[in-house]
């Protein structure tokens, strides 16, 4: 958890304060914190694309997750940003096996989850949870709240009182325990996350997958519902992945950050320093589009504009995967070398040839891709 | 977490489900109040038929020629029939063997084509693959004429005659009901009670099915006119009881046929009352669809 002071405006000030939270949290028993908790080798998520009506034939692949790698220590909170339609809400699934893999290994507190029958992967999943977008749309409107939250106590045997165990969960997410006889249309978007996220805690699970947990939510109560998910992080010891579009809720939450394009992971950086000094061009271009909340650094903010669209991840540009958009382009490489997932400096990971010569200024970025407001043309992005 | 304890629970309603909004709906609609009207006359008249006949319905009770057939009296309220039958007795009883016939073909027709429906919709695959081939075939022959044809396959009788409606109505729910399964399928809590690790079996039966009911039990509702309907059809053209006494709608309207100058009111009344059943279920069915799903309201 890193607490960098990025408080949004308008956002109440946790009254336990998020620096209470630096460092991997105390663990329930064994876990012996930075250990790695999860491992993802090459994850690769295709979609086959079917024509025809009477005899289908694949015509093409939706390639959302292309070939990823990552390792969360336990403890700590991984955050995984990138555009809409990159691949990170379903690598989140896919790590879970809600979507199935259609290569690559995931490793959970040493085990394979791809070699787990139905059986054992359904128990498996008390220890992984996730928390969904839409809290109105991941809980059965059919359900009464307490109905919600004895289902995964039943699935998986919760030995003692049930209704209690609900009562105790609607305290520590925060809501009233009268709640326990109402459905979810009844409440409002944070209290239904709240439910949603007391339903993942229902039984204690090590890890948690949270997929835009705020993106759906009023402004007003995103904070909330990140101090929440801090405090359980804190109480319980829970290991966070954290998908999301918005820089500054990943940035708050975040120890360790991968930003995702194209169904690949193109950086990988502990949180403070990926902010500080992004190395890859697509980072750069994202990190130049936050505002700086001071007038007089924002006037001589320098945005870089990325050129064209994002390409269908059903025809992936061959070599390195940003190179159609990418403002530091070289002639050599980048249209025909795709370059891995690489470690410049120790924690951090870059998939870019030319990293190095970016991260100097030796390589600028095109005049035409930055904006034309901008004062100082080549002078490095972001300072 | 201050600003939780100001977020409280929406006061907007206290306790109940979806069904207690959709009771709400319900009540508030002008159409829905005059289909359950109509329905619940219905019923209450074809329950007390035995009660609330003046005259027996099978038994001649007054002197009828061909060329004078008496009409609406004070004794006779419809008047009798071209066997000298008390007409509104007959209407009264009909009512009762509608009702049979309606709610009998439509529960075999409802638990054939949710069992097809919750085998294709629950499995998939070459599963749903055979269940939705069978359906396709079932449905490209018009509706009555499959009936008349199984109708008639089966022999004369009223068992013949709901068998008939209940198989023309199987692949209506079938296809329904799998439609419906596949769509709730794929929705962010399925995939939540899957995260948890609900057992499969109990996902579909436990949050699938009871997701995907709303439009069968709409459906059901509008089948019952269909059947009321279709049951007259097939008794109109000679499918039904061996039994010439017994009262039904539709033999009633063909057996006048041949009055009907002489005593064109015997071919209205029952054909006024399968009007009036049909309608009554069809607009509660309209506004229970209406009040079930908010999307359909316009």
């Amino acid at each position: 958890m890193t607490s960098n002071g990025t408080a949004e405006p308008g956002e109440p000030a946790p009254p336990d304060g998020a620096a209470g939270s630096a460092g991997p949290a105390p663990s329930n028993g064994a876990a012996v914190p930075g250990e790695p908790l999860l491992s993802v080798r090459g994850l690769k998520v295709h979609f086959p694309i079917r024509k025809g009506t009477l005899l289908q034939r694949v015509v093409g692949h939706v390639r959302a997750v292309d070939g990823v790698d990552l390792e969360v220590r336990r403890g700590m909170t991984y955050g995984l940003v990138g555009e809409s339609g990159c691949g990170k809400s379903t690598l989140g699934k896919a790590v879970l096996r809600l979507v199935e893999p259609t290569a690559g290994t995931v490793v959970f507190d040493g085990v394979n989850l791809a070699l787990q029958g139905p059986e054992p992967m359904r128990r498996l999943r008390r220890n992984m949870q996730m928390v969904f977008q839409d809290p109105l749309a991941s809980l059965d409107p059919r359900q009464s709240v307490e109905s919600a939250l004895t289902e995964p106590l039943r699935a998986h045997g919760f030995p003692g009182d049930r209704s209690k165990r609900v009562r105790e969960l609607l305290d520590i997410v925060g809501l009233p325990a009268g709640a326990a006889g109402r459905y979810p249309h009844e409440f409002s978007g944070g209290q239904r996350q709240r439910v949603g996220i007391a339903r993942a805690i229902a039984l204690n699970p090590d890890l948690i997958i949270a997929d835009e947990p705020v993106s759906a939510l009023d402004v007003s109560i995103q904070a909330q519902i990140v101090n929440l998910l801090e405090d359980l992080q804190e109480q319980l010891g829970l290991t966070y992945v954290v998908v999301a579009h918005d820089l500054a809720v990943v940035r708050h939450v975040s120890d360790v950050i991968g930003v995702m394009y194209l169904g690949a992971l193109v950086e990988e950086a502990p949180s403070d320093e990926l902010y500080a000094e992004p190395l890859h061009p697509y980072t750069i271009a994202l990190m130049s589009a936050i505002p700086i909340p001071d007038p007089e650094v924002e006037e001589r903010r320098r945005r870089i504009l990325l050129t064209g669209d994002l390409p269908s991840p059903v025809d992936v540009p061959p070599g390195c995967r940003f190179h159609t958009r990418c403002p530091f382009r070289q002639p050599t490489r980048c249209a025909e070398e795709s370059p891995d997932l690489r470690e410049m400096r120790p924690g951090r990971k870059v998939a870019c040839h030319w990293a190095e010569e970016i991260a100097t200024g030796t390589i600028r970025a095109a005049a035409s891709a930055q904006d034309p407001t901008a004062t100082e043309v080549g002078a490095p992005a972001v300072q | 977490m201050s600003l939780a304890q100001v977020e409280t629970v929406a006061p907007e309603e206290t306790g109940g489900g979806l069904g207690r909004d959709a009771w709400r709906r319900l009540r508030r609609n002008p159409v829905a109040i005059v289909g359950a009207i109509l329905v619940i006359m219905f019923v209450a008249l074809a329950l007390l038929a035995p009660w609330l006949a003046p005259y027996p319905p099978d038994k001649p009770v007054g002197q009828v020629t061909p060329t004078s057939i008496p009409g609406p009296s004070a004794e006779h309220w419809f008047g009798l029939d071209d066997l000298g039958r008390d007409e509104f007795s007959r209407v009264l009883w009909g009512a009762r063997w509608s009702l049979v016939i309606g709610v009998v073909s439509l529960l075999l027709g409802l638990v054939g084509g949710m069992v097809l429906g919750l085998l294709a919709g629950a499995f998939g695959g070459w599963v749903d693959g055979v269940v939705m081939r069978l359906v396709d075939i079932m449905l490209s022959v018009p509706g009555l004429l499959f009936a008349i044809g199984i109708a008639a396959m089966l022999g004369s009788g009223l068992d013949a005659v709901m068998i008939a409606i209940a198989v023309v109505n199987v692949p209506i729910f079938a296809r329904l009901l799998r439609g419906q399964m596949l769509a709730q399928r794929q929705s962010d809590y399925v995939l939540a009670a899957k995260a948890v690790g609900v057992r499969r079996r109990r996902i579909v039966l436990g949050h699938v099915l009871p997701n995907s009911l709303t439009p069968v039990i709409v459906q059901g509702t509008l089948t019952l006119a269909v059947a009321i309907v279709d049951a007259a059809g097939l008794a109109f053209l000679g499918l039904s009881s061996n039994d010439p006494s017994i009262p039904e709608w539709g033999r009633m309207l063909a057996d006048t046929q041949r009055y009907l100058s002489s005593a064109p009111l015997l071919a209205v009344f029952p054909g006024l009352a399968i009007i009036i059943a049909a309608l009554g279920f069809t607009l509660l069915g309209e506004s229970l669809r209406e009040a079930l799903d908010p999307k359909y309201r316009r």
